[in-house]
């Protein structure tokens, strides 16, 4: 008798402490997100959000930074999403399992693993330098996009990846060509799913700052970005100067709030609509 | 006959086209390496190497003169690391136990995503919070004139790196094969045994790679340590040592090296060491879960 009931206390626990793990990731997820809901909402305003920084940034909005990181993510999307899928088409329609083909997934897994750092180095050399587009939002947009590019390629391929043989084999058997069977039964079905795994891989992207710090971001502006080869300001380096660069830190600290409020619901709201979306396409599927 | 021929050609050209981007990955992967170690390699026509990773001071705009050395900024990336997987990696495998285990269905099902959202936090608001919220906690808690110092950059390291660590060694104690379990319950171990004893074990190499993608994110992130380590340039003397990591120095100097110098170099040459770094984790992260999927098939 003293057996079992040793083995039923020590599941208990153990399941405890599993509870308590979870319990822990859940509270720090609230202390974080709490904390910025309660000391930035006071900061958001219809002024905040449509007005330019004032005084030396101590008064005003954020509407330039909010204006940049949204210029900033169409180039990103330009670059990544295109460029994206198709290499995704690539690996699951056309890719046999060869040497290379195993070297291009290997490069695609290294690459989403690169720090955002480096990314921000090689875009100084190769977009602010090597193809003279300056520090602007179409070098920061580039590099931005070259990051995204591995997240958007697996997220192509996991959508291509849900839709069955038989879609093919259908095209195929009528006589219809690689391409023609790609274009009229794959991508149709795939393309929603592929979409929303690419809003996820945007928003990350949109929230990043190590790779625009030194391709095209700015401290300040006195007027929007009227070209892509302009700097620009953005969320994400506008909350980290307000946080540690500028002269009253103090004083601006409930600004650096608020423009931290906007961009976390920037991100996390183009992630949960993604998420929503992907869910109901899951549930559809099966 | 010759509308089928230029049907062909146009089949040939489209699959070229998709095989061009598929091939853009590598392509992009060398090109970052080329260009980083043709920017780093300038940057020791000065710098002995033995120098640039042996000494420990690093002071590159000094009038007398400019010191290379790595060292302590490497030993502040690894601490902070550390100190990071030491908190992320028994409560990253509890939770992913309990969601693989102990969680019933539904709570999973809303659990999951709420892990995906803790992913999808920017690290520069994590950042931010380490400095106006954990930074004064942490200040009070130890009796410290301020709370930015590595065991800070540690907690938001851990916080960043833990969405990783859950999720993959999820997956793989998902892939345990039932049958496993299915032996080990008929056998009358408890599922607290089952999970320790069985499961556990069966999913170790996943497990194992998931910590080290975690080690990955850990080193390579800049904005949270930039903004809540402190940044000091000495040699780390413990978690409660305000620290400068190898990203936060090319985040903090690249802007005001001019372009082309000994010191432009030599941030180069911390990128290529950070990429070096990255790449062999993840390269060893990626050949343990291979091997590890290969098996099970």
């Amino acid at each position: 008798m003293k057996r079992p009931a040793r083995k039923k206390i020590a599941q208990a626990l153990g399941f405890l402490a599993l509870r308590l793990a979870m319990a822990v990731v859940l509270a720090v997820l609230i202390l974080l997100l709490g904390d910025i809901v309660r000391k930035g909402g006071g900061a958001i305003s219809w002024e905040f959000l449509s007005q330019a920084p004032r005084r030396g940034m101590t008064e005003g909005g954020i509407f330039p930074a909010i204006v940049g990181t949204f210029l900033v993510t169409v180039i990103t999307a330009v670059l990544a999403v295109p460029l994206g899928m198709s290499a995704a088409v690539y690996l699951n329609e056309y890719a046999r399992q060869t040497r290379l083909t195993r070297l291009i997934r290997l490069s695609i897994r290294n690459l989403s693993g690169v720090p955002s750092i480096v990314y921000g180095l090689f875009g100084v050399i190769l977009f602010v330098n090597a193809l003279r587009l300056g520090t602007s939002v179409l070098s920061a947009g580039l590099t931005l996009g070259l990051m995204t590019l591995p997240w958007t390629i697996t997220a192509g391929e996991e959508a291509l990846k849900t839709i069955p043989d038989s879609y093919r084999e259908g095209a195929l058997a009528l006589g219809a060509t690689k391409w023609q069977t790609i274009r009229t039964n794959v991508l149709p079905y795939a393309v929603p799913g592929m979409l929303t795994g690419t809003v996820l891989g945007l928003a990350r992207a949109a929230g990043e700052t190590a790779p625009i710090l030194f391709t095209g971001a700015a401290f300040y502006l006195p007027a929007l970005p009227k070209s892509p080869g302009d700097q620009f300001m953005a969320l994400p380096y506008h909350l980290y100067i307000m946080a540690t660069q500028h002269h009253a830190i103090l004083k601006v600290r409930p600004l650096a709030y608020g423009t931290a409020l906007v961009l976390i619901f920037l991100v996390l709201g183009m992630n949960m609509a993604a998420i929503v979306v992907r869910y109901r396409l899951r549930k559809k599927q099966r | 006959m010759r509308k089928k021929k230029r049907n062909d050609l146009k089949e040939a050209a489209i699959g070229a086209f998709f095989f061009t981007s598929g091939i853009l990955a590598v392509l992009v992967l060398i090109g970052i390496f080329l260009t980083l170690l043709a920017t780093a390699v300038p940057a020791f026509r000065e710098i002995p190497v033995g120098k640039f990773f042996g000494h420990s001071r690093w002071d590159p705009t000094s009038p007398e003169k400019a010191e290379y050395g790595l060292l302590s900024m490497i030993a502040s990336t690894l601490l902070v690391t550390a100190g990071a997987l030491l908190l992320a990696v028994p409560i990253g495998i509890a939770v992913a136990a309990y969601l693989s285990d102990v969680a019933p269905w539904r709570v999973r099902e809303v659990l999951k995503p709420v892990v995906e959202i803790l992913a999808g936090i920017p690290s520069v608001v994590v950042g931010f919070l380490g400095l106006v919220l954990f930074g004064p906690a942490l200040a009070r808690l130890f009796h410290t004139a301020n709370g930015l110092n590595a065991l800070n950059g540690s907690i938001l390291l851990a916080v960043m790196s833990l969405p990783t660590i859950i999720s993959i060694s999820e997956d793989s104690l998902n892939a345990v094969p039932k049958a496993y379990s299915e032996a080990s319950l008929a056998l009358g171990a408890s599922r607290w045994q089952t999970l320790v004893r069985v499961k556990l074990p069966a999913a170790l190499s996943g497990i194992v790679a998931a910590v080290m993608l975690g080690l990955g994110r850990a080193i390579g992130e800049t904005m949270t340590v930039l903004m809540a380590t402190g940044n000091a340039r000495s040699f780390p003397r413990g978690l409660l040592s305000s620290v400068r990591t190898m990203t936060a120095d090319i985040a903090i100097e690249l802007g005001e090296a001019p372009y082309f110098t000994t010191h432009y170099y030599a941030l180069f040459a911390i990128g290529l060491v950070l990429f070096v770094m990255t790449f062999a984790v993840n390269l060893a992260a990626d050949v343990v879960l291979r091997r590890y999927q290969e098996r099970e098939r």
